[in-house]
């Protein structure tokens, strides 16, 4: 099991074991809070095109050139390491990108070793689950883009905290909210994916073994938002948290 | 220096290269044969490059939509997905095209941002050998190539050495070549990379911090074949060491 002793700079465990409404403290708002370290250590694995809108935003497309098929297996993507930061950490907006995209997903944080886990017992593979804010510089191809436009310093905020699964019964109807300096700009939900989270992680496990500690996303609604240097985004995932982080220019770097 | 991470007697031990095998930390001189051999230093982000030897872009030209290219093609792979010396790579019994690719593993020593082609040498810390297997059914055209390709379990060989980037004066002229039952099925020279060491290095520190134990597999050389179950596989760099990995099938993993 996750080791419940790793804590947050505030003292708080690692794995939450209250619902949201009671721990204010950490999902607290204003710019003043104390920043927190991310609440995981493993690799962040992002899937891609798991909501129905997403998949029909790109329509026709998945029969012609160059995807020539619609998707059968999950498409995964990792968020390394240097992408990874905690609640209220500022991220830097690269220089050549004017505004990036907000990719608001819910984050399945694993507990124990996942291997080849059939869909009706992947759940007790779950520690709990955590807001993931997966950010990118904008781009229209999804066939081999860029590890520019997924991997800045940064660029995958988590937290703040992981909510035990046992407070959150209901991970495949979530309702997902993004702010932008305050005012709403998305709503989505994790209901209806095209892997719900079950069937998800077997089918990832299938070829790839999960560890505690490992985060997977259930991926973005279509419709990701946009922000730019100096606003701050919010994404507010329905008994899981609040997860906010302000962009900031990035002096001196042009890439 | 040659290092390894090898299981002996109980423990795991930091080891370095001998005449006859392996030298434990504590003194104990041991077969190769004798110890369980781990990836040679603590792994981190792994990233892979595609095409990066003009003879195999040429190889794999009719399914790619790209020719010539303007920036080196990466993609990442997690630390989950690889194994030492010795190991065994499952075949999985429904496939037509495994296929092995020897690289030179280059290897991060400390922390690297906006790093200048001229400067990045000073921040690799060593070398070893990768064979990147990839098994080509289960390619799809998103996010290419896709992790059921590149991230399976057990598909990313490492090792044997951690060879100190000291120690090896020119990792631009180094032979390698990949042994299929004895037969050499594949060769090369790193001097052909498209792409050099200083460059991949310079390029992706312009938008991620590479870190200690980061990994960059600098791609493969043209001659890439199917491999079946019982095959023994070397991939072999001179200087650098000689990586043995046997093919198996489905059944030692209970599927």
């Amino acid at each position: 099991m996750l080791d419940e002793a790793l804590s947050h700079p505030q003292g708080a465990p690692l794995v939450i074991e209250a619902p949201v409404k009671h721990w204010g403290a950490l999902s607290g708002s204003g710019s003043h809070g104390q920043a927190f370290l991310p609440p995981t250590r493993g690799t962040v694995y992002g899937t891609l095109l798991n909501h129905r809108d997403a998949l029909a935003a790109l329509g026709d497309q998945v029969n012609s050139a160059p995807y020539k098929a619609p998707p059968r297996a999950p498409i995964l993507y990792i968020k390394p390491r240097n992408t990874v930061v905690g609640h209220r950490v500022p991220v830097g907006v690269p220089g050549d990108a004017p505004e990036l995209e907000i990719g608001a997903t819910l984050g399945i944080v694993i507990g124990r070793t996942a291997s080849n886990v059939a869909e009706d017992q992947a759940l007790d593979f779950v520690a709990g689950y955590t807001v993931v804010n997966d950010i990118s510089v904008p781009h229209a191809s999804v066939y081999r883009p860029s590890l520019r436009f997924k991997c800045h310093d940064g660029f995958c905020p988590i937290g703040p905290a992981i909510v035990a699964r046992r407070l959150v019964p209901n991970a495949d109807a979530l309702d997902i909210v993004v702010a932008i300096d305050g005012e709403t700009v998305q709503r989505s939900s994790t209901a209806g994916l095209i892997r719900p989270i079950a069937r998800l992680i077997a089918d990832v496990t299938e070829f790839m073994t999960l560890f505690p500690g490992d985060v997977l996303t259930v991926g973005v609604a279509s419709g990701a938002p946009r922000a730019r240097a100096g606003q701050t985004v919010t994404i507010t995932i329905q008994n899981v948290g609040r997860l906010e982080n302000t962009l900031v220019a990035r002096a001196g770097d042009g890439a | 220096m040659k290092r390894a991470r090898v299981a002996y007697g109980g423990a795991i031990h930091d080891a370095t290269h001998h005449p006859a095998g392996v030298q434990l930390a504590d003194g104990r001189v041991l077969p190769e044969d004798a110890v369980v051999w781990l990836p040679p230093f603590e792994v981190g982000t792994v990233i892979g490059l595609g095409l990066n030897y003009a003879d195999h872009m040429k190889e794999l030209a009719k399914e790619l939509t790209v020719s010539a290219k303007d920036e080196p093609l990466a993609f990442l792979k997690s630390p989950g997905a690889v194994i030492g010396h010795r190991g065994q790579t499952r075949r999985p019994a429904d496939v037509k095209f495994m296929h092995y690719e020897c690289e030179l593993a280059v290897v991060i020593g400390r922390s690297a941002k906006n790093v200048k082609a001229e400067d990045a040498m000073q921040f690799v810390a060593g070398y070893s050998v990768a064979n990147d297997y990839a098994i080509r059914d289960y390619l799809e055209n998103y996010y290419r190539p896709n992790l059921r390709v590149k991230n399976r379990d057990t598909c990313t060989v490492l090792g044997p050495w951690l060879v100190d980037a000291s120690d090896v004066p020119n990792p631009h002229d180094l032979a390698l070549r990949t042994l299929v039952n004895g037969v050499v099925t594949q060769q090369g020279n790193t001097r052909d990379m498209i792409s050099d060491i200083q460059t991949l290095i310079a390029y992706l520190s312009s938008f991620m911090t590479l870190g200690a134990g980061d990994v960059i597999l600098t791609g493969t050389p043209d001659g890439v074949v199917n491999v079946n179950v019982g095959d023994e596989v070397v991939t072999e760099i001179d200087g650098i060491g000689r990586l043995s990995n046997t093919i198996v099938g489905d059944a030692e993993f209970g599927r």
